[in-house]
């Protein structure tokens, strides 16, 4: 960040133009930047252009891949694309790059004697699949896992549920979607009884006002954002930003809120009030469709092993719930929050407006959050007392931060409870799955095992001997990170894993297996608003590299599972989609068939009688819908939506004397959560080459701290020492500072503490306690 | 040091006297749409003032209708 102002402002520049040709994009469908698009094409040459959807985050855009000779050498956003209408971030242009970096790997690695040696596909395979075999031998079924990832595709990560829950019986399955998304998904869950959202980003195109929960966008869902403002340039729409920190979001917004951290809860209440207590509830739609219920309080943080915890839901009626709310009238939320009584009863007033319809938006400010589930429920509350959910523009809409969290990690359910439909504690679901996966009912476990924290505690422990990583590098993300990076070196662990790049989490592996990456092989993804998106091989992986979903076929073939396991080599990918379809089999989560994912730059699930549904439990659009009113929230057995009494409780751990400064941290435009694909892209790396420490511009003049000082940060968990960044990117409040997580040689993730919201056991890397020191 | 991305609608028949005008201003990148009647206008200067007085520039000229911004950014200045 501080070597490099010259690239930065060409970065800058670059952005500004994508925004720019991203909203005209918007206004003008169609419309052809031909000359910008193309510039840097190779020359005379001509190109197949052929679709797939973009493989960083979770906004799912399409784009055009030009293949030459056998290698991918150009991207242009897919014009045919519902969600990016023919543009891309800055991301998206370069994805290519990132395939080719000097340093993939291409052969499998073992460690013999502490150095790694190559060896052969096969030899890999069968050394894993004999460790696998050895380890339930000795340990039981619970002590081998597979972790894997949002950007698994579907198939990877259907064959992964079906070799680990189905044939092996073990519930040992988990993604790193828990660490993004779980709070999205028991938020909706226990709201609607159902994942995902109701709306889609159409909804942007009718929306008056957009509520912006703790969400970057600007960063991290740019073409997103883009749309947004475009909206404002064709009908003046309001964007309002809550933040604990001041983004480019906050800049670009009509409003900027800054609330102090985990008081969103009482600021969600205070809106809840207001709109009670100014007559704006819409009295109809809350009677017909929502119940009230409360649940359990004071849950703990999760910190320590085996930490458990049941919520237990309690009918509470509306009265109860008002008297409830008595206690965040805006003067009270105020002095909690910081937010003044005047914007929040600004804030409150636009949800009112029966004129007005909103949107709000979220991802991992509401997500990671030890009270996570509770915030997701909150925000639904607002959008149910004044009935502005289900149509088009009232859309209560979380984003996701991979391009298939949403399509694998939920929807086939590779997370510990779940199954593709379902989940393992119920006997019919447990009775479906055995009958597509032909296995023995009893082969699947009724019990939940370990969520992501509590698994890499397991290895930690000696729990798990075995486990298995795909696409996904844990030794950068996991929170509290020493410990299980130390864990997971004890004697006795074996630990596979499977990347394109060599990473922190290759550093632990034993066995070291190439992956073909994204158009290298087939694949489908699911993104945030139900769209499923398939693409085709382009391309060959380099050397010895193998897709993940093949890696997984031959090891349940080398362990017995040959007849579970039947897919041919050249038709396998279509195999696995059409039966893992049948677990979806029904008009409120049917999915397209894959010739019509072929045909079209993705396809909305429920895709019913040829068609897909748009906004979900509105009659109107949706065919399940079957209880003859204009909403159905169907995931309830008495199809209604759940209104929920959630209180505020403090973090796991606010600052003290020793620890006086808040850490928050996040990701960056550049970089794609670890970096270890755009690190390989030199424009991106050249603009971003390492993490920083923001602080507060007061609090650096206090300490005087100027920008690329060395700053060190301590927490109970260990310190760190970075640069300093003041008044560059972001701009922390007050005695808080913010370090991104994209940089493997400053480990931020070794001082962020493992808390996690007891309901979704989703971590919280937004909140602890630190000292911030000068060096 | 503003990077300032706009969308720039000229009067119809326009759009080339437009793309010709700007050419001559440094602080500026032009790129044309194939295909509808809008240019994407980035201009680049040092300080504020100077990018108000550009924009007051652009503002002033006839073959231009509306000029929309559509994101700013601020950088550092090079120490």
């Amino acid at each position: 960040m501080y070597t490099s102002i010259t690239n930065r402002r060409s970065f800058i520049k670059e952005m500004a133009k994508l925004s720019a040709m991203t909203a005209a994009a918007t206004m003008f469908p169609g419309i052809l930047f031909a000359k910008e698009q193309e510039k840097g094409l190779p020359k005379g040459v001509n190109l197949d252009w052929k679709k797939a959807p973009c493989r960083f985050c979770g906004v799912g855009c399409g784009v055009l891949v030009g293949i030459e000779n056998g290698k991918a050498v150009a991207v242009k956003g897919d014009p045919k694309s519902s969600v990016n209408k023919g543009l891309c971030c800055v991301k998206g242009y370069h994805s290519v790059i990132a395939m080719y970096g000097k340093d993939r790997l291409t052969k499998p690695l073992v460690k013999k004697n502490g150095k790694y040696v190559t060896t052969t596909m096969d030899e890999a395979l069968e050394l894993i699949a004999s460790k696998m075999k050895e380890t339930i031998k000795n340990h039981g079924k619970d002590s081998v896992s597979i972790y894997g990832s949002g950007q698994w595709t579907i198939p990877d990560g259907y064959v992964a549920s079906k070799l680990f829950k189905g044939c092996i019986g073990t519930n040992n399955v988990e993604a790193n979607a828990r660490l993004c998304m779980a709070s999205a998904v028991t938020g909706f869950l226990t709201s609607f009884g159902m994942d995902e959202p109701m709306g889609c980003y159409d909804d942007i195109d009718h929306a008056d006002v957009f509520v912006l929960w703790g969400n970057n966008m600007a960063e991290m869902h740019p073409v997103l954002f883009s749309r947004l403002l475009d909206q404002r340039l064709k009908k003046r729409v309001k964007i309002i930003d809550l933040a604990t920190r001041t983004t480019r979001t906050s800049v670009a917004a009509d409003k900027s809120i800054l609330f102090l951290p985990q008081t969103d809860l009482a600021l969600a209440n205070a809106i809840c009030y207001e709109i009670i207590n100014n007559g704006w509830v819409n009295n109809t739609f809350v009677e017909k469709h929502c119940n009230f219920s409360k649940g359990l309080t004071n849950m703990g943080y999760g910190l320590e092993d085996k930490y458990k915890f049941n919520d237990k839901p309690e009918k509470i009626d509306f009265e109860a719930y008002k008297k409830f709310l008595e206690d965040y009238t805006p003067e009270k939320v105020a002095k909690i929050s910081g937010v003044s009584v005047k914007d929040i009863k600004y804030l409150a007033s636009y949800y009112g407006d029966p004129n007005k319809k909103v949107m709000s938006l979220w991802c991992m400010g509401v997500n990671q959050h030890t009270r996570g589930t509770w915030m997701n429920n909150l925000i639904y509350n607002i959008h149910l007392l004044t009935g502005k959910i289900s149509t088009p523009g009232n859309s209560p809409f979380s984003l996701t931060g991979q391009p298939s969290a949403c399509g694998t990690v939920r929807e086939v359910g590779t997370l510990t409870h779940k199954l593709p439909h379902g989940v393992v504690m119920n006997e019919k679901h447990r009775e479906l799955a055995a009958k597509i996966w032909d296995v023995p009912v009893e082969n699947i476990d009724p019990k939940p095992t370990f969520h992501t924290v509590e698994m890499f505690r397991a290895l930690d422990r000696g729990d798990i001997r075995f486990m298995w990583i795909q696409v996904t590098n844990p030794m950068v993300t996991i929170p509290k990170l020493k410990r299980y990076r130390e864990g997971a070196k004890k004697e006795g662990r074996f630990i596979v894993v499977s990347d394109i790049y060599p990473t922190p989490t290759t550093d632990i592996a034993d066995v070291i297996l190439p992956s073909a990456m994204w158009i290298e092989r087939e694949g489908m993804y699911g993104n945030s608003e139900r769209l499923t998106q398939h693409f085709e091989q382009m391309v060959d992986p380099p050397g010895e590299a193998m897709s993940d979903t093949w890696q997984l076929i031959e090891i349940a073939k080398r362990m017995g599972y040959e007849k579970q396991f039947y897919y041919k080599k050249d038709t396998h990918i279509e195999e696995i989609y059409n039966e893992y379809r049948k677990h979806h089999d029904n008009n409120k989560h049917n999915l397209a068939p894959l010739a019509v994912l072929k045909e079209n730059s993705g396809m909305h699930w429920p895709y019913v009688d040829g068609k897909p549904t748009k906004w979900r439990f509105n009659s109107k659009y949706d065919p399940a819908c079957s209880n003859g009113e204009t909403f159905h929230f169907y995931g309830k057995p008495d199809g209604k939506a759940v209104i929920w009494q959630r209180p505020y409780e403090p973090a796991a751990e606010a600052p003290d004397e020793a620890y006086p400064f808040w850490l928050n941290t996040g990701r960056v435009v550049e970089h794609w959560h670890t970096g270890s694909m755009t690190r390989r892209i030199p424009v991106l790396h050249k603009a971003m080459p390492k993490a920083y420490v923001e602080l507060n511009p007061e609090d650096a003049k206090r300490m005087q701290i100027k920008n690329g000082d060395k700053v060190r940060l301590t927490t109970r968990r260990g310190q760190i020492v970075m640069p300093a960044s003041i008044n560059e990117r972001g701009v922390p409040a007050p005695m808080q500072v913010f370090v991104p997580f994209f940089d493997e040689s400053l480990l931020i993730n070794d001082i962020t503490l493992d808390s996690f919201c007891p309901i979704s056991k989703e971590p919280d890397y937004k909140k602890c306690a630190v000292n911030v020191e000068k060096v | 040091m503003p990077v300032i991305s706009y969308l720039a609608h000229p009067h119809e028949g326009k759009k080339e006297e437009l793309i010709k005008v700007l050419a001559n201003f440094k602080e500026c990148e032009v790129i044309p749409a194939q295909n509808k009647n809008i240019l994407v206008v980035v201009t680049e200067t040092q300080t504020k003032q100077e990018e108000d007085y550009l924009k007051q520039k652009l503002d002033a000229l006839s073959s231009l209708k509306l000029l929309a911004m559509v994101s700013g950014f601020n950088t550092p200045e090079k120490k």
